[in-house]
């Protein structure tokens, strides 16, 4: 009994991750491999979308990710001394929950919205729970959610374009609104680069590629998750593009225009709320990129990575329990 | 039947003590459906009081006649009868009401809170204890309703009652008025029912 209690105040929590219970071997255990240095990774490979957001959307973005990152991090060492634990700001995790918030949301949203989004993200979407490694949907696509529901008129779709603003960008509509509403296709030397509108972390590709390889190959985001949602998507544009008329937006459109690739490396490879096997994480993938499509295809929404995550969220249990390896001899 | 509680002490303990949402969590399905509004909540809740008060009366005046075997078909008879008094009475007087609440009103019917009340106390106590729990369930039933109803339609729309509560420029938290809303403030208001428990039986524990 004394060593259990001697092993639960250990001082370290961050280095006990829960998922890694639940595996069968290997039990030897990387100490080096801890949630800090996994949230420090995501915080570095985001910074080229900091960057080009930075760039692009200006005082907007800095205003947004500001906003985000201070209410985050307000908001956790809160809930965390209402819930009676030691403050655990250290650990990165809502810095990065505080950022991928900022950068999923429009530069142009009020900063009500950002600070009501970061309280839902940590309170309602991570503490309630029981804080980091317990919650079953990504917080910051919980809060977003919340906003984006409760403030549609001054955050949904229509709300990214602001005719005659300062900065250029903001003066266009997004790729995915121009589709859905008007039937335009944008260019893809645009979405690629990133100078169109849209949520500030999603709209260069190429920077959410750096990030998310940068990712991949440090294993802080497993690479199954992403290969599925691309594969998924690039499977059902592709079909869409043979079977329906002909539209001018190609698979390449779907892949880069609107949040896919941010969702993808940043978003849906969140290691909490995604599988753990690696079959699992390819049907996670597979299901998000899936969904992805249909929402942006089919429902009235423009966009659907925040819906194809939360959904697939709540399919992780089930998945996790389809896919438990069989140990080696059992029957 | 010396051990059952007297009616007073009914009455008190379906008020908080036993509140049917906070402490039974029962009848959750009107609770998430109708607090979006005040006006609807209230509606709701005078109509389970109705329903709930006359079920009791007669379960309790026919207790002796009752059958276990048949027992539940009897309550559900009796609370169909009311209920469907209570609706016809909603579509002729409070029509727009009566739309508003749609199902909700025959689906007290299957509210666990009534059949509840009927097989704990009604079918075991006299008619004066059976009104007074009744009396007391529908009181906490009320309160809960409202709690949850005033927190959405402050949050959701700036008003209560349909007058306006916040400023103007108080934006709008739509999602409290939908489906979502009710879960999360029904979620918080229980935990924070529980966290009141809790403090109070510590305090207690130390006097």
């Amino acid at each position: 009994m004394t060593s259990q209690s001697e092993k639960k105040s250990d001082p370290q929590p961050e280095s006990i991750k829960p998922a890694i219970n639940v595996a069968p071997s290997p039990h030897i255990v990387d100490g080096s491999f801890t949630t800090r240095r996994m949230m420090y990774d995501v915080l570095i490979a985001l910074t080229p979308v900091i960057c080009v957001s930075v760039y692009l959307f200006e005082m907007y973005a800095v205003r947004q990710i500001l906003i985000c990152l201070a209410s985050c991090l307000v908001a956790e060492a809160l809930f965390i001394r209402i819930r009676g634990k030691s403050i655990t700001l250290m650990d990165g995790s809502a810095a990065v929950t505080g950022v991928i918030l900022a950068l999923s949301l429009p530069g142009t949203a009020p900063w009500y919205a950002g600070v009501i989004a970061s309280v839902v993200a940590i309170g309602i979407g991570k503490i309630i729970f029981g804080g980091l490694g317990m919650n079953i949907f990504n917080p910051a696509m919980v809060g977003r959610a919340f906003v984006m529901i409760s403030f549609a008129g001054v955050m949904g779709a229509a709300a990214y374009e602001h005719a005659g603003d300062a900065v250029n960008i903001i003066t266009q509509a997004t790729p995915l609104n121009a589709f859905k509403q008007s039937g335009i296709v944008s260019p893809l030397t645009d979405m690629f680069w990133g100078t169109t509108n849209g949520s500030l972390g999603e709209t260069s590709a190429i920077a959410c590629i750096i990030g998310g390889l940068y990712l991949c190959i440090r294993r802080t985001a497993s690479w199954e998750i992403p290969f599925g949602v691309i594969t998924m998507m690039v499977l059902i544009a592709g079909i869409k593009d043979i079977a329906g008329p002909f539209s001018g937006r190609l698979v390449l459109h779907h892949l880069l225009g609107g949040a896919a690739l941010f969702g993808a490396f940043f978003i849906a490879t969140d290691p909490v709320t995604s599988p753990l096997t690696r079959k699992g994480k390819l049907i996670f993938g597979a299901g998000v990129g899936a969904l992805i499509m249909l929402l942006r295809l089919f429902s009235g929404y423009p966009e659907g990575v925040m819906f194809a995550v939360l959904l697939m969220n709540a399919l992780t249990p089930l998945i996790n329990r389809w896919t438990i390896p069989i140990p080696l001899g059992e029957e | 039947m010396a051990d059952q509680p007297t009616a007073y002490e009914r009455f008190i303990q379906g008020i908080l003590p036993e509140n049917p949402v906070y402490r039974q969590v029962l009848g959750l399905c009107p609770t998430l459906a109708v607090t979006n509004s005040m006006n609807a909540a209230l509606t709701m809740a005078g109509a389970v009081a109705f329903v709930l008060l006359c079920a009791n009366i007669v379960t309790s005046l026919i207790r002796n006649l009752l059958r276990p075997h048949l027992r539940i078909v009897i309550f559900t008879l009796t609370i169909a009868t009311f209920v469907t008094i209570a609706d016809r009475f909603l579509a002729a007087y409070m029509y727009q009401m009566s739309k508003t609440l749609g199902p909700y009103i025959p689906l007290i019917i299957v509210n666990c809170l009534i059949i509840c009340r009927c097989e704990v106390c009604a079918s075991k106590q006299s008619v004066w204890t059976a009104a007074s729990d009744a009396a007391g369930q529908s009181i906490g039933y009320a309160l809960a309703l409202s709690s949850i109803a005033g927190i959405r339609e402050i949050l959701g729309t700036g008003m209560l009652f349909g007058f306006r509560l916040l400023p103007e420029i108080w934006p709008d938290w739509v999602i409290m008025v939908l489906p979502p809303g009710a879960f999360i403030t029904l979620g918080l208001l229980l935990g924070a029912a529980n966290w009141i428990q809790i403090v109070q039986s510590k305090k207690t524990d130390n006097n």
